[in-house]
Order: structure tokens, then sequence, then C-alpha cells
């Protein structure tokens, strides 16, 4: 009995024990400061806008983030974001491969700048897109022309989620092409495959998963922005108005329920989009371990 | 609802919360700013610091009127007093003030967002309207219109507007003050040519006619709104965008942001046309009792807004291309530039703000029916 | 047929390096494609933010720095960041211990929360304090009557800040302990070393340059902040306006030479962080190859410095 009893207690010991033996000190206050940190600055204001939102009831919440106005801004803000995230994704592969595999002049530099919009504040990217795409700017003129007028339309808000979603996908994908296998390569010629067709058989399916990572990354920056959308996109409802311009717009006529509504709704998108980041970044180092093996 | 039983159930918590952050960050000017004014209470000489929240297209006005209140409340008590402003749109400046935003005097662009501060947030009696002369308005003013120099689409009233190409700027109502009198005013006008006797509204023996009527202002603001590129959400974006990206065939702007516009950006670029009805704009100014009082500066804020009323302060006001409410303290140079133009008040036509705001601007109202349909 | 293959590849293969090359148009086409497309929307605004400040002049450029308004937006963008990037240092170093030198259960769960900031939209994280601190929030009417004022004052602008920079430093430096292991500060400990000195002595030095890094991103994210400033300020001309929302506050005042004045300040301040960045990054890559070749080359395989590559990147995104 007290042998079984010490052992059962033992097992339950390892399954309920808060973390494995470990010699180094501050465990204990470690996890309370950080988790303290976390719910005063973290948890507890967020979880206030659940608190905001519970008090709609069900069918308030869905018929205030379902109302005409909101269903378009909430379609602009993912199409924007998807098309801003798949320009990246072809023209940031590019960039990240040009990068990574040939040489010319000011190669360093232009690697650093790859990184700007992650350092440059919102505003200033917005009034200077706004100045560059708008009808009189250095590219809105050349534009105009073609009949394509930038700032103040859907192609405007893209054009800025571009923009910040820029660097994900360069520095996404440039560490995988950095450790692309070049034997893998070679073989493939070896076997006569053409350039396309080792790019489109071997590189592609070992990069994809940093591609997709660096896609939904890119795509999750665009659908929260608001800074620089905010002066190029002209605020136009049903047309060019995005989910976070939207919140600010519930706030400024009082409605606190129906902008926590939709700010909710973003939360939990960019849950899922957390969630699926990690999801492909365990795929991806599975599919390298796959590889090496 | 919830708020209540929320709160209660997580006293501790928040209570430690807020002790942190006033701990951790009181050193960094938060209070710092009722400082100086509760002892401005006491003892005279101390600086005043008072804080007003104001619209978009006030600014260039209060920047000068302030230095004048200074230099006049100097004189007569010898304390001095900083006037810190804060602008945005009217809705947006709300709201702030609705959150906490410890304004003591507002100085919106209308009348509904005065009383949503009382409603709302309880911050000032519901009779706020009726504590200064004017319907607490110092300074009236009207929507105009501002076109490319020489006028090339050939607007000279609403109805040209409609004219096919012609592109319109505007803020968004939902969130500009200045927006809702363009609006209404546009609204104003077409009800005022299907009617032609405004007096007729209120009358039962005319509701088919008004009926009608309304259903021309409808399809009139819709068909408007139509031709808007961009809507901004305040005045003083919309401007930019007219003036400075060169977008749009005419703005439908404040009367004293149009010259403003036309002073600062060029005179030589853009003309004013003044319709031939117009609405009255009064934009309203108040004392935001809980935080005057809260500051200590209930009687300087009181004093600021009544300076408003004062020779100098109608002469200043008249000098920003703003009407004075008594025009005999104006400069008769400024007062010239005041184009005639018929004004229609909302009372007459659409029986107060509270009214007009439910009806045209609320969610789901006919502002929004105009881009949902 | 797999004959034929192999020996036509066997012909082909002679020169090993050709064959996985591209001919030289589709290499100029490729390069010419990247560099296009970074110049449209990366170099020509960037341009443009200095064109613009410049238009009337040297004299009228400096001039923009010494307006009052310009000067105190500056201080308290300064005040801000000197708050927010010591207090999120701090934070990110304990966390970083904590994740990097335990195992315990829940933690993905709070690597996740750790995260969460980056991925909520800015306004959003300005909405949550108005509705914990405004007038009408849930400790809005305590506060009153105290007349504390937290939002559209300082206080709310760091929270703010705080709440949008937080993870930097520690998305920076937890995945550096965590390839590190423990076995340095285990030693350390078992020659009697206490806690403290262990991780001054050993851990602080192995990662000062992730920690330098994660310190500067966090420092310029802080002072660029936007949308969640903007929502908590207040907008109170010379007392609550941040770099950045003096920036919108001057372009909207029709001082659009005074606006990319200042702005160019914060483009500058970009600049630099990037530089910064190059040489920290040049620098830890010499100080791991001189001290741990071989921790480098035998314990980090690809698949480890992928995924924290992916993490390098994921902890740069940050929405302002």
């Amino acid at each position: 009995m007290s042998q079984g009893g010490g052992r059962r207690a033992r097992t339950l010991n390892r399954a309920f024990a808060l973390k494995r033996h470990s010699v180094l000190p501050g465990f204990g206050w470690t996890l309370g400061c950080t988790l303290l940190y976390l719910c005063l600055l973290v948890l507890i204001p967020l979880s206030l806008l659940f608190f905001r939102t519970a008090g709609l009831g069900w069918s308030d919440f869905w018929s205030a983030v379902t109302a005409p106005r909101v269903a378009a801004s909430f379609k602009l803000s993912f199409a924007a974001s998807g098309l801003g995230a798949a320009l990246n994704a072809v023209f940031g592969f590019i960039v990240a491969w040009t990068l990574v595999r040939y040489s010319f002049p000011g190669k360093r530099l232009i690697d650093a700048t790859v990184d700007l919009p992650f350092a440059l504040p919102t505003a200033v990217s917005g009034i200077a897109l706004t100045t560059v795409y708008s009808r009189t700017g250095w590219i809105g003129q050349l534009l105009e022309p073609l009949g394509i007028q930038a700032a103040f339309t859907p192609v405007g808000v893209t054009v800025a989620l571009t923009f910040v979603g820029l660097p994900f996908v360069v520095r996404a994908v440039q560490p995988a092409l950095q450790d692309l296998d070049p034997e893998a390569e070679e073989a493939a010629a070896t076997l006569g495959a053409g350039r396309w067709q080792t790019f489109y058989r071997v590189i592609l399916p070992t990069v994809m998963p940093a591609l997709l990572t660096g896609f939904a990354l890119a795509f999750a920056r665009a659908l929260g922005e608001y800074g620089s959308v905010v002066f190029i996109s002209g605020n136009m409802p049903m047309r060019t108005e995005i989910v976070p311009l939207l919140i600010v717009s519930e706030l400024e006529q009082y409605d606190y329920q129906g902008a926590a509504a939709i700010a909710v709704v973003m939360l939990v998108a960019s849950f899922v989009i957390l969630l699926l980041i990690n999801l492909l970044q365990w795929w991806g180092a599975r599919h390298q371990r796959r590889e090496g093996v | 609802m919830l708020r209540p039983k929320h709160l209660a159930r997580s006293t501790p918590i928040h209570s430690a919360l807020a002790l942190f952050s006033a701990c951790s960050l009181s050193g960094c000017g938060g209070v710092e700013r009722e400082e100086p004014s509760r002892n401005a209470g006491e003892a005279r000489s101390e600086q005043v610091i008072l804080l007003n929240v104001s619209y978009d297209p006030t600014r260039e006005f209060y920047r000068e009127f302030n230095q004048a209140f200074a230099e006049h409340w100097t004189g007569v008590t010898g304390a001095t007093v900083t006037v810190e402003m804060s602008h945005g749109g009217a809705g947006k400046q709300a709201r702030a003030v609705i959150d906490g935003l410890a304004a003591d005097v507002v100085t919106l662009a209308l009348a509904y967002d005065i009383d949503a501060i009382a409603e709302r947030a309880g911050l000032l009696p519901a009779n706020w309207q009726s504590r200064l002369p004017h319907n607490s308005a110092p300074y009236t003013s009207t929507i105009v219109f501002l076109v490319r120099e020489g006028n090339p689409k050939r607007i000279s009233d609403w109805d040209d507007l409609l004219k096919p190409g012609v592109e319109i700027i505007t803020p968004n109502p939902k969130t500009s003050g200045g927006a809702r009198w363009n609006y209404l005013a546009a609204w104003a006008f077409v009800l005022k040519r299907e009617v032609s006797d405004l007096s007729k509204l209120g009358d039962p023996g005319y509701a088919a006619d008004i009926a009608r009527a309304e259903t021309k202002a409808r399809k009139f603001v819709t068909e408007l709104f139509r031709r808007v590129p961009v809507l901004d959400s305040g005045a003083r974006g919309s401007t930019n965008t007219f003036v400075q990206r060169g977008i749009g065939d005419v703005l439908l702007a404040w009367e004293n942001e149009a010259f403003l516009a036309a002073e600062e950006l060029g005179p030589d670029k853009f003309d004013i046309i003044v319709p031939s009805i117009s609405i009255r704009a009064e934009p309203p100014v108040t004392l935001v009792d809980r935080w005057a009082e809260a500051h200590g500066v209930r009687e300087v804020a009181e004093a600021y807004l009544e300076f408003l009323y004062s020779p100098i302060g109608q002469r200043l006001a008249a000098k920003h291309y703003y009407r004075p409410v008594y025009p005999q303290h104006a400069d008769p140079e400024h007062l010239k530039r005041f184009p005639d133009v018929e004004l229609i008040s909302v009372d007459e036509v659409f029986g107060g703000w509270q009214k007009a705001q439910g009806v045209h601007f609320a969610d789901g109202g006919i502002f929004d029916r105009i881009y949902t349909q | 047929m797999f004959r034929a293959l192999t020996a036509r590849g066997a012909l082909a293969t002679a020169p090993s390096r050709v064959v996985t090359r591209e001919r030289a148009p589709v290499r100029w086409l490729l390069t010419g494609a990247a560099l296009a497309f970074l110049g449209v929307f990366l170099l020509v605004p960037l341009v443009a933010v200095f064109a613009e400040a410049f238009r009337k002049g040297v004299g009228a450029y400096l001039a923009s720095f010494t307006d009052p308004l310009a000067l105190s937006a500056i201080k308290l963008t300064l005040l801000v960041a000197a708050i927010a990037v010591p207090a999120n240092l701090t934070f990110g170093l304990v966390a970083a211990w904590l994740v990097g030198k335990y195992e315990f259960k829940g933690k993905s769960a709070l690597i996740t929360l750790i995260d969460l900031p980056l991925a909520v939209s800015p306004v959003i994280s300005g909405l949550i304090f108005v509705l914990l601190f405004g007038l009408h929030g849930a400790l809005g009417g305590w506060l009153a009557q105290y007349n504390i004022q937290i939002i559209f004052a300082a206080p709310g602008i760091v929270l703010a800040t705080m709440f949008v920079t937080f993870p930097y430093v520690a998305r920076e430096v937890i995945p550096l302990m965590q390839e590190q292991g423990c076995e340095e500060e285990e030693a350390a400990i078992s020659l009697g070393a206490g806690g403290w000195q262990t991780f001054r002595r050993v851990t602080l030095p192995n990662v000062k340059w992730a920690l330098l890094y994660g310190v500067i991103l966090c420092n310029a994210r802080a002072m660029g902040e936007f949308g969640a400033v903007s929502v908590v300020s207040g907008h109170i001309r010379g007392k609550t306006n941040t770099i950045p929302l003096h920036v919108e506050l001057l372009y909207n005042e029709y001082n659009f030479v005074a606006a990319f004045a200042v702005a160019s300040l914060l483009v500058t301040l970009a600049l630099v962080t990037l530089a910064l960045k190059t040489v920290v990054e040049w620098k830890s890559r010499t100080a791991q190859t001189e001290f741990l070749p071989d921790l480098h080359n035998r314990e980090t395989p690809d698949e480890d410095r992928t995924a924290e590559h992916l993490q390098d990147v994921w902890q740069l995104q940050g929405a302002q």
C-alpha cells in the first residue's frame, strides 16, 4: 500500500508538476513577474473588449458586425490585405532570390532598406505614399494617363498595405533560400531538368513553408494597419473604408459597443493567423528535418 | 449594464492596475496640468492653464484669440493664463471629452456634439445652451463653395453641383460637424425651392407637398454624395484633399475655411462661390463644469467664453472670417468680406439638432442609406 | 529513358556552378524587377519625404524644429520612449529567462501571449485603454473621483506605447536563450555562483547583441507609434502630441514643409535603426563564429536556424 501510494504520488507529481526540475534559480519570480506584466498590460485590457461586447448579446453582435458598411469594410480589408500579401509573395520572392543568388552594386544597401517599413512610423509612410501616389504626385502623375487613380481608391489602400507587408516575405524566404542545398539543384540539372523545372519541382516546394509564413505575416500586418492607410484611402464608406478606420469612425459616433464588436472580430482573426503561422513554422521545421534525413 | 457589475467584481485587480500605472507614471506629466491651475484659485499670481477642445477650422482664430485673452486677463487680474488647444473633427473631439479628455471649455461645430457630452457623460447641465447669449454661439458661419480659379465648371448654386462631371469634396457627416452643415444646407436648399415658404413645413395641410419635397431632397443629397470621391473625417482633411491633392471641382466648406484656404494657399488659385441659400451654422461654446471646477478654473473659463462676445473677441472672429453676432464691434473692412446670402436655421427646417441627427445621421439614417442602397 | 537522361546530364554537368544559375537575361530581368518593386514601394516615398521637407530650402527645414510645439512633441516622445523601452527591456529579459531556461506547462501559450500585441491592430490597442481608463471605462469613474488623468495624458500614451512595443525585446532574446540552453548557467551555479551573478556574468554577455537590437527596434517603434497613441492622446497641442501626431497636426495646418521636415526626423531615426541593425547583425555573427564556432556548426542544424529566422521576421512584425 505504502509502496503503491508512493508510486502513485510520484506519477501524479510528474503529471501535475508545473515545470521540469532545473537547478537554475528564479523560476518562481520570473513566472510571477511575467504573468503579472502580461495580465496588467495585455490580458485585462484585452478582456475588457470581450466584456464590452458581451453586453451586446449575440443577435445584436451579429447585426453590428454584418451591417452593410461593416461587411464592406471587412471585404475591403481582407481583399486588399490578401492582394498586398500576394504581391509581396511574388515580388518579395524575386527580391529575396536576387539578394541571395546574384550580386550587383549596392546590394548590401538594398538588403538593409528592405526593412524600412518595419522601422518607419506608419504616419510618415502614410503621408509619403499619399504624396507620391496622388494625382499630382511623382507616381500618380504617371498612372493618371493610364486611367489608374491610386490615392483615395482601393488601389491606394492596396499600395499602402503592400508597403507595410513588404519585408515579411523577403525576410522569411531569404534564409530558406540560403539554406537550400545546392546539391539538390545540381542533381536535378544532372537528371536533365531545365532551370524552370528545377525551380518548380525542387526549389519552390522546399521554400514553400517559408513563403507561406511570409505571406501570412504580411497579411496579418496589413489587416491591422491604420496609420499609413488613413491618409491614402479617402475613407469612403462602402468603398475605401478599412476595418480599423471603421472602428475609429464608430468611436466618433459614440458607438462603443459597435466598435468593440468589430474589434473582437479583428482580434479573433489575428488569433487565427497567429495560430496558422505557428503551424506553418512547425510544418517548415518538420519539412526540413525530413529533407535532411 | 454590464459595467457596474464587472467593476464591482474586479475592483482589487483594477485598483492595483491603476495604482501601478499611477505610481509608475505619475512623474511624467499626467497630473501636472491640474497643479498650476489649482494653485491659481488660491494665489492669483500663479499661472493658470485652460484647455479648450475645439473643432477643425478654428485653429487660426483661437491662436490669436487666446493671446488677446491672455493679455486681457493679465490686465484684469495680474494672473497669467495659458490656453491649451486640441483640434480635430467635431465628433472625435466630443468623443474624447466624453471619454475623459479634461476640457475646461469646449468650442465645437454644432450643438448636438455638446448635447452628447451633457447626455452621455453628464459633465455639464443639459440646459447649457441657454447660459450664454445667442444660443451660446458667439459667432456664426455658413457653408459656401470653393472652386478652382475661373470656376471652370460654372458652378453658381446648389443645382450646379449635380451637373455631369462635377466632383464634390466634403468631409464625412458621420464624423465631421462641418459636413453635417453641408448636408443640411443642401437639403434645406431643395426644400426651400420646392415649398418656397418654409413656414409650411409644420403645417399638416401641406403634408403631401412636403413629403414630395423631402423625396426630392433625399434624391438630391444622394446624388450629391455619389459625386464625392474622398470623404475625409474632418473639415481640414477635406480642404487638404481639395487644395493640396488637387482632387474635385468644388469643395463644400465652412465660409471661414474657404476664405482661409483661398488666402493661405493662393488667392489666385481658388474662387469662393456663394450659393443663393445656405444654412446658418451656429458653432456653440460652453463651459465643461465638471472639469473647470475640478481644476479650479471656473472663473477664468467663464471669463474666457464671455470674452468671445466682447468687442475684441468679436473683432477677431470677423477677422478670421467668422460672422460676429455683434457686427458693430467688428472692423467694417472685415465685414465687407461677408457676402449677403439667405441663411436658414436648423430649427426652421429640421426642428432642431436632436431631430436632424436622429433622422439623417444616426445609424441607419438617411445618410447611411445613401451608401447602402 | 533513365540512361538517356543521365547521359545528357553528365555532359551538361561539367562546370557545376553553371547549371544552378539562370541565363544572364533572366538574371537581369529578375534583378530589374526586384529593384523596380523596391523602388516604387520603398525608395520613392522615402525620397519624397526629404524632397518635400527641403522644398523651401534648408532654413525653412531647420526652422520647423525650433517651433515650441515641435520641441514639446520631441520631448514627449523621448519621455515616452524613456519609460516604455526600459520597462519592456526589463520585462523582455525576465520573460526570456523564464521561457529560455525552463521547461514548464503552458509555455507555448505564454509565448503566444507575448506575441499577441504584434497581431493586434494599433487602433484596438488604443481602444482597450479607452475602455479601461475612459470616463465610462471600467476604472474611469474611480479615477475621475481623484482627478487622475490616464488617457489623454502622458500615462495613457506611455501605456499604449508599452502595449504595442512590449514583445520586441522578449522576442529578440527568447530564441537565442532557447538555442543556447542552460549548460553554461548550470555550470556556473554548480561552481557556486549566485543566480544574479550567473545571469550577469554568463547569460547577459551571451545575448547582448540580440538584446541591443531588441532595444533599438523597441525604441524605433515606441517613437513612431501612431494609431494607438492617436486614439488615447487627446491631441492637446504642445502637451499630448508625440512626433507622429505632430506631423499629422502640421499636415492639417497647411504647413507641409514643417510636416515633412518633422517626418524626416522619424525617417532618419528609421534609417539609423536599420544601420544599427546591420551593424549588430554583423557583430553578433562575428561574435558567434569567434567564440562559438562549434556550437554554431554542430548544434544549430538548418531547421533551427530557419525557425529562428522566421521568428526574427515575426518579432519584427509590429502593428504600429
